[in-house]
């Protein structure tokens, strides 16, 4: 478990724009140690060779057979989901200087 | 008629044939039974009875005028909040999506719709399906009806727990790492996780979509596979769906496929961590296999003790891609403080998930990020091919393989809240099916001294439902455990 890397929760939770409190971090902090020291089991398994998995099944470009039209929705169904919609657009703050 | 909410879909569907009992009846009974047992078992949280019953109405319709659609028709069938119903709230049990209302039914209720089914409430669960105990919800924590006092297991807690009680004639779930299986067997009812891509993931709000499937809560076994032959087949609406292959007429299955079948028993799963009670029952339960015929096969899945580091690495990685999506944007919670695009990203998603929620988005994000990848990611991915190996060769000399589905009973509210990992480990006997794609049932296999139900898993052949089903249905009717309901 020593080998485990303590993670740098401020690096991690930026990446991931997850905006988390002090004390949330401090505990999270303790918990993932655990996690990942327990993840280190699978140092002891030998993969040369071996082909890493995604999927179930082998699924490569999947094609549709023809792409009909089909049920659409109205743009206000879809804006009135957003936090905030003004004629039929999606309001967000304001991102450029 | 008292009791119509604790009949099975084939008992209900023979009534509603006989001209004995309407849809009406059998969703008010529903009904009613919600409204006085879930105060204490906390399973649902929504309904609709005026659309429930409206539904109801037009199937008895649609009976009397001789265009009854077949077994479903009629039955009410609770769904857990995560797929989407056509104008019902979809929350996920979680704040993020307090207030979204799904446009649109997932392609699983469109087929139950087609085979006129009663859709029937959203049930609890753990916020995006990320538990084992139904305790991260962000609304309510769901009683397991046999004992209020413990948690009736996770994700799909509410699903589970609302058949345990008779709120509902069945469920859907989904189940990423055993959360159909594992509430199944702790609340002591069946639960089944089908092969990945049988029943399409469109409409299913997506956690780890390699690994996600929907499926069916019943009371019986023939009932789940009344379900599945509901909701199965290729969907153009997700490219992970395969066309069914092999055999699916299950309910004829149930009636032909009468073994003996050779059965593989998998030592390590038997080993460390797994309560000496549950051991000794589904031992009781291979040796009542054995008395009837079938062969006992000695088998070993030797990577199954990496499926839990190996699923929570794949999972959480998946995970934290699929949850960028709650960005306070388009459809989520937005911070009142945002100020611009960061906070708005940040401030929104820190206020909107829960605890467990961004500690496996944090896991995932750290599990991708530049210099761990290979180390986590990449190794986690070359180990899962390792376990599907294992299933791939015990396969070749047995027709299913039978396991505990959790290792222990349910255990109490708030006993492993604060130590993930130890919850984590709740799932070590679901997950590595999940992780080779393969379908899995549990079967009430009897109760512990307390009075807490125990669950048998039976796991199948990739596409083997039809073997799995019949080999979970003979000892389904040979006990009487499916038959017992909890006092409340």
């Amino acid at each position: 478990m020593s080998e485990t890397p303590h993670i740098d929760i401020d690096y991690v939770a930026n990446l991931a724009r997850l905006d988390m409190t002090d004390a949330e971090k401090a505990k999270l902090g303790t918990q993932l140690d655990d996690i990942l020291g327990y993840f280190d089991k699978l140092n002891a398994v030998d993969v040369d060779g071996v082909e890493p998995m995604a999927h179930a099944h082998r699924v490569f470009n999947v094609w549709r057979e023809g792409d009909e039209p089909g049920e659409t929705y109205a743009p206000e169904v879809l804006t009135k989901m957003a936090p905030e919609s003004r004629d039929n657009q999606v309001v967000v703050p304001k991102v450029v200087e | 008629m008292s009791d119509l909410h604790f009949k099975t879909i084939s008992e209900l569907a023979a009534m509603l044939a006989a001209g004995e009992t309407t849809s009406v009846e059998i969703t008010q009974a529903v009904i009613d039974r919600t409204a006085a047992v879930d105060a204490q078992v906390k399973a649902f949280l929504s309904t609709d009875t005026e659309d429930a019953l409206a539904q109801a109405k037009a199937s008895d319709e649609r009976r009397a005028a001789g265009k009854a659609l077949g077994p479903l028709d009629g039955i009410p069938i609770g769904i857990k909040d995560t797929l989407a119903v056509k104008d019902q709230p979809l929350r996920c049990a979680s704040k993020m999506l307090e207030n979204y209302v799904s446009p649109y039914d997932a392609t699983c209720i469109v087929k139950l719709r087609e085979a006129g089914a009663v859709i029937w409430g959203r049930l609890n669960m753990d916020e995006f399906a990320m538990g084992s105990s139904t305790e991260n919800s962000a609304y309510q924590t769901t009683a397991n009806p046999w004992d209020l006092e413990t948690i009736p297991g996770g994700s799909s807690g509410g699903s589970a727990a609302a058949m345990a009680a008779g709120e509902a004639i069945a469920t859907l779930g989904t189940d990423t790492g055993g959360s159909i299986r594992q509430p199944a067997a702790l609340c002591g009812v069946v639960g089944m996780k089908p092969t990945y891509g049988l029943i399409s993931r469109y409409g299913l709000v997506a956690f780890a979509s390699s690994l996600d499937q929907v499926g069916p809560f019943a009371r019986t076994v023939e009932d789940a596979a009344i379900l599945m032959e509901a909701m199965l087949g290729k969907d153009d609406l997700d490219s992970t769906s395969i066309a069914p292959q092999g055999e699916t007429n299950y309910s004829e299955a149930l009636k032909t496929k009468k073994g003996p079948w050779k059965l593989g028993v998998p030592q390590e799963f038997f080993g460390e961590g797994i309560d000496p009670e549950v051991k000794a029952n589904i031992e009781k339960a291979i040796d009542w296999y054995k008395s009837q015929g079938c062969e006992i096969v000695d088998i070993s899945l030797p990577h199954s003790e990496l499926a839990v580091p190996v699923y929570y690495i794949v999972a959480t990685a998946e995970a934290s891609s699929n949850l960028a999506r709650f960005d306070g944007v388009r459809y989520s919670h937005r911070s009142e403080e945002a100020k611009d695009a960061m906070t708005l990203f940040t401030k929104s998603r820190g206020e909107g998930f829960g605890d467990e929620v961004k500690r496996r988005i944090i896991l995932g994000t750290y599990v991708l990020s530049s210099g761990y990848y290979d180390a986590y990611y990449l190794r986690a991915q070359k180990v899962r091919r390792l376990i599907l190996g294992d299933f791939e060769k015990a396969f070749e000399q047995v027709d299913a393989i039978l396991t505990p589905t959790s290792p222990t009973p349910a255990f109490k509210r708030g006993e492993r809240a604060d130590d993930p990992l130890a919850m984590y480990l709740s799932d070590v006997y679901t997950i590595s099916v999940n992780l080779a794609g393969l379908p899995a049932i549990s079967v009430p296999s009897g109760f512990t001294e307390s009075g807490l139900p125990i669950g048998l898993q039976v796991i199948g052949k990739a596409f083997g439902e039809a073997d799995m089903f019949a080999v979970a249905n003979a000892f389904e009717k040979a006990h009487d455990y499916a038959q017992q309901t909890p006092t409340l």
